[in-house]
């Protein structure tokens, strides 16, 4: 890093939820951040007075009913460590927002980029989607319209995916390994965004073992170029380090300076930890070096102690398969609009049958969700969903920047819904940003 | 009896207690270049007709090391930092020869790269060639294992006449922080080590052969024996002597604050259910961010001489003092001309204090008194607003667990305790403001040496349980003991309480003066593909600062 780089305020909100597990054992435990809270002391990091800490805020179940559908109730499918660690992230967007902060990283725990609109409990280790929970605050606390979020965790954002698949106002990309050899075994690059949203959901899957060099090149030539034309007012980076070449979960090859290039090349506004399991030899100088890239200090200090750039490097095959796959993406991407016409053609609605298992809690769900085919707004949303243990619920949702067309059907919709069947019926008005439940 | 005396900037005080009370108190001025001469004639003064074998106690802060450290007056240190991977060598600030060399400890105190014995042994040539005497050997994470540390000390030591090591300056982790204080302490060594050797002397000359302790920045006392070594602990115990002065003329045991108003400034100090609150870290001091345990204190520029000025924002008082107040002949108006014309005090030249106010009376198109009212009450106004600030970043402080967060514990100040000059002037005022009670205690003026007479010693103790290691590391003490897969975290803790005792009374502790507490016990599972290996435990107990159990029993 050239020594001209500029500092930047930074905010950091840490909660390492010391005394919260999904199990004794599991990788979601106690001391996954202690290494790093280690690191980060030891370093002296909050001794720069341009890094500040901030105690996170815990967020309402106002808040978590803005970016999701919760059965029975918010209150029933979180935990307080949940509103800390969404909390935390909402603390984050403060800062920036107001211009306390040119940017914020929450290295919060629980993590969230699984959790999808309907809730009905917890799938890979994620209950609440926190991202999605800051980007509802900050639409309606500062009228943010255009934001982007840049998933670098290994495994697919399928949550904050589904949440925007439909809205053509939040761009969500997903870098992660190959959904045909890790969980959740979803995106591929085909899944591009609902018709009247699509490009607004690009996924990059990357083959096994791929390590700096390959990040770095989808990020150039693929991530960069999109954002630019995308424009949006605020970037976000689902920062998940199982990427990591130590991580026990996966199988990729990135490093900690991998990341800080990265994230100093993103230049996020909001930097939230995701994944990472690699606690002791991982995490620490990930993330340290993560937190002075955005602060603008030299990180190329950062390196793990048994860091060997030549024993890492990937494959000829692999730099080619990247470089095809990239070629392609952005083909796609910029033939997006011709792509639009062609998938709704005279269609009225869409539809999209799901079956979702969550994995942590062991419900299986079957959802089928209706789009109104709009040029004028997201479009509105119907959602029927019923799970194996018996529960049965319907949904409308109104999108943030709706058109008065989609708001006056999806109001109907609500009103003359019985609940019969359903045990219970939601209205989720995102552009008013409220839920009616009956 | 006790004697305490406080070697301050600009006063050294000196009291001398009996039976929990101020039997005679002494105060001349310091002459910065001769502390010892300050402090033997404010002790003369106190001492006189007295019999020295009578004396159970003899108890100084002094200024020395800070005044050192400010004024730049030290020795050349030379630096070895083993810093290893993380922050880039160009983002330390150190003063000196510093040189980061090969080695490298990581988070759990495991040696992932050896020190080069050649390297650490041309640079102990170098030193010597330059003529450097004094050395800091500081790693990061050294205080999970100070093998590296030790090594150096081993190399070099032959050669130079004292080596700082940095795990043994605390047992917090913070590297920059850990090699500032370990350089500072290497740097004010020599000059302290002569102070120390020469009030021993001066002791002994009056025929006393009470045990003599120095005061620390955290408001306890160690033997001066052992402050030979640490110096760097000796400095900012001035506010310290103060607060420990201020609570043993109270009795509450409530949240509360201290203010002790000078004429320049005002030091805002917060007690925690009795019980002054440290910084979290360490104490700044010269710029230099330390790991040294010292009293949360924070100086406003406000103060009874401070310098009253109109500009077009207003009314600005403060922050410099340019001399004494206009009613003592001084060049300005100041805060105390204006409480001596609202009838505050009766010190002065009341009719040198309205002219001086008069003035700016006339530029704020006011009267006189109406004019004193506004200096009096925006000061009390600014200094309330510190106060409340300093409270709100205390509360603010980020806690890690779910339990401290939803527990929110928030200091809420029930009692406003006032010492120095302007204390009673300015009472009513901040009180009415900050909406708590105050008071003002009997020989406030004093305050400092009483505190340095009555603080107990204290220390602290780090406690690092490795269950897959089988290690016990305790880095204060450079000690490491083999524990079994078994131990238990009861077990961590009451090893840490006999350790700590054993530690405070070897510092000259009274062994009723133990005030234990465990300020840190966190337990964690160390896994490897999902099976538990062993378990990482981290204990931190200290002797909280507080007052000798004498004082209580004799009063
Ligand atoms: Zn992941
Ligand atoms: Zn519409």
């Amino acid at each position: 890093m050239p020594m001209t780089a500029k500092r930047k305020k930074t905010a950091l909100i840490f909660f390492p939820a010391f005394d919260w597990a999904i199990s004794p054992t599991h990788p979601e435990r106690e001391e996954r951040l202690l290494y790093t809270q280690d690191q980060i002391c030891e370093e002296g990091i909050l001794d720069f007075d341009h890094i500040t800490e901030y105690k996170p805020g815990i967020a309402t179940l106002e808040d978590i009913d803005r970016a999701h559908i919760c059965v029975p109730d918010a209150a029933s499918v979180v935990t307080q460590s949940h509103l800390i660690s969404a909390g935390g992230c909402i603390t984050a967007a403060d800062q920036v927002l107001t211009g306390r902060a040119d940017n914020a990283f929450a290295l919060v725990r629980p993590p969230g980029h699984h959790a999808m609109r309907v809730v009905h409990g917890a799938r890979g280790f994620c209950n609440v989607n926190i991202e999605a929970v800051m980007i509802e605050y900050c639409r309606k606390k500062y009228g943010v319209r255009k934001i982007a979020v840049v998933d670098t965790d290994c495994h697919h954002g399928d949550g904050t995916q589904d949440i925007y698949w439909h809205d053509p106002n939040v761009l969500c990309i997903s870098v992660h390994q190959d959904g045909r050899t890790l969980y959740p075994g979803t995106g591929f690059a085909d899944e591009f965004g609902g018709p009247n949203a699509l490009g607004a959901t690009i996924n990059i899957p990357l083959p096994p073992r791929t390590s700096d060099e390959g990040f770095l090149y989808v990020l150039d030539h693929l991530i960069l170029p999109v954002l630019d034309e995308f424009k949006p007012e605020l970037i976000i980076n689902s920062a998940g380090q199982d990427n990591h070449y130590s991580d026990p979960i996966t199988d990729m090859r990135f490093s900690a300076q991998g990341y800080a290039i990265l994230n100093e090349k993103l230049a996020p506004h909001i930097a939230v930890l995701e994944g990472g399991y690699s606690i002791e030899d991982a995490l620490p100088y990930v993330n340290v070096g993560i937190i002075l890239a955005m602060a603008g200090i030299d990180y190329s200090c950062v390196k793990e102690p048994d860091f060997d750039p030549s024993a890492l490097k990937q494959s000829a095959d692999i730099s080619r398969y990247i470089e095809k796959l990239v070629a392609s993406i952005k083909n796609q991407w910029e033939k997006r609009d011709v792509m639009k016409e062609k998938l709704i053609g005279s269609a009225k609605h869409a539809v999209r049958k799901k079956s979702i298992y969550y994995d942590t809690d062991g419900i299986r769900e079957e959802q089928e969700e209706t789009v109104r085919i709009c040029r004028d707004c997201g479009g509105l949303v119907t959602i029927d969903s019923a799970t194996d243990t018996g529960n049965r619920i319907f949904a409308v949702v109104i999108p943030a920047l709706c058109c008065p067309a989609c708001r006056r059907e999806g109001e109907e919709i609500y009103q003359k819904t019985a609940k019969g069947k359903y045990r219970s019926i939601y209205l989720q008005d995102k552009d008013k940003a409220v839920l009616f439940v009956k | 009896m006790i004697l305490g005396i406080d070697v301050g900037g600009t006063h050294t005080d000196a009291v001398l207690m009996e039976e929990g009370r101020v039997r005679k108190k002494a105060k001349v001025l310091t002459d910065a270049d001769r502390l010892l001469t300050s402090l033997s004639s404010a002790a003369a003064m106190v001492l006189d007709g007295e019999d020295p074998q009578k004396l159970r106690r003899v108890v100084l802060s002094t200024t020395l090391s800070t005044n050192a450290i400010v004024q730049g007056k030290v020795d050349k240190v030379g630096m070895i930092l083993a810093s290893g991977p993380g922050l880039s060598p160009a983002d330390f600030r150190l003063e000196g020869a510093v040189h980061f060399v090969s080695g490298y400890v990581n988070h759990r105190g495991i040696e992932v790269a050896p020190i080069d014995r050649e390297e650490i042994g041309r640079i102990a040539r170098s030193f010597e060639r330059e003529g450097i005497e004094h050395a800091g050997a500081v790693g990061k994470f050294s205080t999970r294992n100070p093998k590296q540390e030790l090594a150096v000390k081993e190399i070099m030591g032959p050669r130079l006449k004292h080596v700082s090591l940095g795990h043994r300056m605390s047992g917090n982790l913070n590297f920059p922080r850990r090699a500032a204080t370990a350089c500072l302490n290497a740097s004010v060594w020599g000059t302290y080590k002569r102070f120390a050797e020469d009030v021993q002397v001066f002791i002994r000359e009056q025929g006393i052969t009470a045990p003599v302790y120095i005061l620390k920045a955290d408001g306890g006392t160690f033997n001066i024996a052992d402050s030979a070594d640490f110096p760097v602990q000796t400095i900012l115990s001035g506010p310290a002597a103060s607060i420990m002065g201020v609570m043993s003329m109270v009795s509450g045991r409530e949240d509360a604050v201290v203010l002790d108003m000078g004429g320049t400034t005002t030091d805002i100090a917060v007690l925690a259910g009795g019980v002054p609150l440290l910084e979290p870290l360490g104490v700044v001091i010269g710029g230099y961010k330390t790991l040294i345990r010292g009293m949360l204190t924070r100086s406003v520029g406000l103060g009874g001489d401070s310098a009253v000025k109109t500009t077009d924002d207003g009314l600005v008082i403060g922050p410099r003092r340019e001399g004494v107040a206009a009613a003592f002949g001084g060049p300005c108006p100041t805060p105390t001309d204006a409480m001596i014309i609202l009838g505050l005090t009766d010190i002065g030249d009341r009719r040198k204090a309205l002219n001086a106010i008069g003035a700016v009376s006339q530029k704020l198109n006011l009267s006189v008194e109406d004019t004193a009212k506004r200096i009096f009450e925006q000061m009390c106004a600014e200094i309330a607003a510190h106060v409340r600030q300093m409270i709100d970043e205390v509360n603010r402080r980020p806690v890690y667990t779910i339990h401290e967060m939803l527990e929110d514990a928030r200091l809420a100040p029930r009692m406003l305790y006032l010492v120095g000059g302007p204390a009673k002037p300015v009472s009513q005022c901040l009180g009415g403001l900050l909406g708590c009670p105050v008071c003002v205690p009997d020989h406030a003026e004093a305050a400092n040496a009483v505190g340095a007479a009555l603080a107990r010693t204290t220390s602290e103790i780090t406690l690092l349980a490795d269950t897959e290691r089988k290690t016990l590391f305790i880095p204060e003490r450079g000690m490491q003991k083999s524990i079994p897969a078994t131990c238990s975290m009861q077990e961590v803790v009451e090893t840490g309480r006999e350790l700590l005792r054993q530690a405070a009374v070897g510092m000259g502790a009274d062994p009723e003066d133990l005030e234990m507490e465990v300020v840190e016990a966190q337990e964690f599972n160390m896994i490897k593909q999902f099976y538990t290996t062993g378990k990482n435990m981290r204990v931190k107990i200290q002797v909280k600062p507080g007052l000798i159990s004498l004082c209580r029993k004799e009063r």
